[in-house]
């Protein structure tokens, strides 16, 4: 049993990293919702041995599943729903803006790259005339 | 409650022509019935499988089913109060019983229980992390009202040129006040 | 004495969920919003005077016996860290009331802003690394919806790697938290802290990379920054104030705390971290030094000197720990100070692109000085707080023999005295070219509002406040770093002295 979660965790993880890996929106929100049920199914397994449902005058208490991490991944899952939840709300406002999917670059970070290249454009331009007025100058 | 197909075809009903009139029927037993399982849960949930959060989920699902049957309208005339109420209400009254045992000398969240004889019930237990429930239930379904009113509105099926991201609010986020 | 040791969460909660009953009514959400805040901040004070004067305070959730429930505990850290805290949102708050910002138009500020208050206190108060994870979750979830309030398109899009990003260190977060469980049998960190010397060394080590990963992912360290400077500029002025100033150095109180109370000094990433926090600062400032829009380049800036407090650590001598809990004092509210006055240059000249405006020091004297105190200071000048803890970490590392890392800290000094020249040459010398900014400029509309220059100057005096009582303050340092490093009393207090 415990073999088998241990592989669907692995599972979810690596098909959701994959998911994460990629360009478009709904895929990146299906990788965080695959990665999020891999840690919650590995939460869920440290808790060692499974055993009778830990509810209290159901059987005798020695018998139980440790019921710490059941608590833990309850509340783990709740919180991954509700952040997956508002991700989805993001996601459906930023179709509504862009009618598209595509994680768009920082606008910022490409004006910045690009004041680079302008730099160098000036600084190549300006040298190009100054050899050429050395140039004109020897003429 | 309104009967969503005697409801005013405004904004956000289903026109009649797509209702499922099987749904719509069997809603008048399901939605009562989802809602005392809710119920249940609630009560049951100090020992038991059960609880606030699982109660307002319930809850939720029985909403779901309201949405589906007829449309944002139907869900946002469910109740009177607005949404906004619901999930400060619940804060506020799982915040306070927390601290309350603060006040009287012991620490944050603890509870006790009684337990009471009465006629028909006989045995009845009640813990005082019952106000904490109800709380945590009344968080989970004002936000799934909030969710269904933020959201629940149709979209037109392909984002149109009028749409450039300024659109108007939708209803639970258009709480605002006079400056 | 106990029972005000979950005021701080439950206080600002009650606010929020006042708050959104009242969501119509802006003046009842103000002053039940200050309210909160002022007795938060009250709470904070005395537990901070009781934890320095006697000894830590702990409290059991729920009455349970120790590894059950979740424990609350303040210690001299979590106390100093929550007066400051609580001191920043206070003063972001007055200053996000004036800017008339998100605050006025949106019915969710207030209620969410407490909600992030809550959370940032839950994570200083919390014994208990579940309850760690479900504080961060908070604090998050809060940021989340401040961040992306305005739904503007570059907010959507800043907020959109911003969720993504944290919500992939929160999933870390609870894959750490289930292997430890699961080699350990608890999550209560005192417990954690007796339980992880019996582990094998490799193991106990893993888990210390593990929780590095996660903390170094929301507090901006070296290779995990990239997301900080790409979301917090797009949030309106006070609320990357309160970013800036706070969340990231959650980060940071997480890493101090797990790394001295749970990790037996074999376990502990010294090296490591130094090589982090020297790549944190250079890198950090490298990136500062390229952006023209002044609130990115200070938000790069943060990531720099989150490098110099992981330095302090990493070195886990008492000096260096002194002076690590010494700089993240100064840096949450010199940061603070310098994004408030951020916004108001922002509101003043209509713009924040160093490219554009200038010449505020005519326009706008009062905004130079409370530009320049906060800029000197984080660039480490004598007499200001920025010095002494430059000069606490220095000496610490030089008592190390780490002599790469100072020499890198030294140099990183130097190029952040070249970022705020380089700030305060484009921004308040020079004239405007712009005839739109200078049209601004000249505008009534450009007037910034009382409220919003009166909380910034409290900011700023805080700020120089802390030059005059660096001595006191460094003491405290002092003896918290004293703390840190024999975790025994820390356990002890909240395991109970009978404990195994």
């Amino acid at each position: 049993m415990s073999v088998l979660l241990a592989f669907a965790a692995a599972f979810l993880f690596a098909t959701g990293t994959w998911m994460l890996l990629q360009r478009r929106l709904s895929r990146i929100l299906i990788g965080v919702g695959l990665v999020g049920h891999g840690s919650n199914i590995l939460l869920l397994m440290s808790g060692g041995d499974g055993g009778v449902s830990p509810i209290i005058d159901t059987a005798d208490p020695s018998e139980f599943a440790d019921p710490l991490p059941q608590a833990l991944v309850l509340t783990s899952i709740v919180i991954t729903f509700g952040v997956t939840a508002f991700l989805l709300a993001l996601g459906f406002r930023s179709w509504r803006i862009t009618h598209d999917d595509v994680v768009e670059d920082d606008v910022e970070d490409r004006f910045i790259a690009r004041r680079h290249e302008t730099d160098q454009a000036i600084a190549e331009e300006e040298l190009a005339e100054r050899d050429q007025a050395v140039e004109e100058g020897r003429r | 409650m309104s009967e969503p197909s005697n409801a005013p075809a405004s904004h956000g009903t289903l026109a009649r022509s797509r209702r499922m009139m099987l749904l719509d029927t069997s809603m008048k037993v399901l939605y009562p019935s989802i809602l005392v399982l809710a119920m249940y849960f609630l009560l049951a949930g100090h020992n038991r499988p059960g609880g606030g959060f699982v109660g307002g989920l319930v809850v939720g699902g029985a909403l779901a089913l309201r949405y589906v049957s007829g449309g944002a309208q139907a869900v946002r005339s469910t109740f009177r109060l607005p949404p906004h109420l619901f999930l400060g209400l619940g804060l506020l009254m799982s915040a306070s019983t927390a601290f309350v045992p603060v006040v009287l000398g012991g620490s944050i969240l603890e509870h006790g229980d009684t337990t009471f004889h009465l006629p028909i019930f006989d045995k009845v237990k009640v813990t005082s992390a019952l106000p904490f429930d109800i709380g945590v239930d009344l968080i989970v379904i004002g936000l799934i009202l909030m969710a269904f009113a933020a959201f629940g509105e149709d979209v037109p099926d392909a984002p149109g040129a009028a749409d450039d991201g300024s659109d108007a609010p939708s209803p639970a986020l258009k709480i605002r006040s006079k400056p | 004495m106990n029972a005000l040791i979950p005021l701080p969460i439950i206080v600002p909660l009650l606010g929020a969920s006042l708050c959104v009953i009242a969501a119509r009514a802006r003046w009842i959400q103000r002053i039940v919003s200050l309210s909160a805040l002022t007795c938060n901040m009250i709470v904070a004070i005395t537990l901070f005077v009781r934890v320095d004067d006697r000894d830590m305070v702990v409290m059991q959730a729920g009455g349970w016996p120790v590894p059950l429930g979740i424990t609350l505990a303040v210690d001299r850290l979590s106390a100093v860290m929550l007066v400051v805290s609580s001191l920043m949102l206070l003063a972001v708050m007055v200053y996000a009331i004036g800017q008339k910002a998100e605050e006025s138009r949106y019915a969710a500020f207030n209620p969410v802003y407490l909600v992030l208050a809550a959370g940032v206190s839950a994570s200083f108060i919390t014994g208990d690394l579940f309850n760690l994870f479900v504080a961060f979750e908070m604090m998050l979830v809060a940021s989340y919806v401040l961040l992306t309030l305005g739904g503007r398109p570059d907010q959507v899009r800043a907020g959109m790697s911003y969720v993504v990003i944290s919500l992939i260190a929160s999933t870390f977060f609870v894959t750490a938290l289930a292997v430890i469980y699961a080699a350990t049998g608890t999550v209560n960190m005192a417990q954690l802290a007796e339980r992880m010397p019996e582990l094998p060394p490799g193991v106990a080590t893993g888990f210390s990379l593990l929780l590095i990963l996660v903390f170094g992912i929301k507090a901006g360290l070296f290779p995990l920054f990239f997301w900080l400077p790409d979301s917090y500029p797009t949030a309106s002025g006070a609320i990357t104030a309160v970013f800036a100033g706070l969340l990231t150095k959650v980060g940071v109180y997480a890493i101090i705390r797990t790394q001295t109370l749970m990790f037996p000094p074999d376990a502990r990433q010294g090296t490591l971290l130094l090589v982090l926090a020297g790549l944190t600062m250079i890198v950090g400032v490298l990136g500062a030094l390229a952006q023209d829009d002044l609130r990115r380049m200070l938000s790069f800036h943060i990531v720099s000197h989150i490098g110099y407090m992981i330095f302090g650590l990493a070195l886990f001598t008492l000096a260096g720990v002194a002076g690590a809990v010494f700089y993240v004092v100064h840096h949450i509210i010199v940061k603070t100070a310098l994004f408030l006055v951020a916004g108001l240059v922002e509101r003043r000249s209509g713009s924040d692109r160093l490219s554009r405006v200038g010449g505020l020091v005519r326009s706008a004297p009062v905004i130079a000085v409370l530009f320049a105190l906060p800029a000197l200071s984080i660039a480490g000048l004598p007499p200001f707080s920025g010095f002494v803890g430059k000069f606490a970490l220095v000496s610490a590392g030089i008592d190390s023999q780490d002599w790469l890392i100072v020499g890198v800290s030294l140099l990183v000094s130097l190029l952040t005295v070249y970022v705020m020249v380089r700030i305060w040459s484009n921004v308040f010398w020079g004239e405007p070219e712009d005839p739109a900014i200078v049209a601004w400029i000249a505008s009534e509309e450009s007037r910034v509002p009382r409220l919003m220059t009166a909380s910034a100057s409290v900011v700023v005096a805080l700020s120089v406040a802390l030059m005059v009582f660096a001595g006191p303050l460094y003491n405290y340092a002092e003896r918290t770093a004293a703390d840190l490093l024999a975790p025994q009393r820390y356990i002890e207090s909240v395991l109970g002295s009978d404990a195994p």
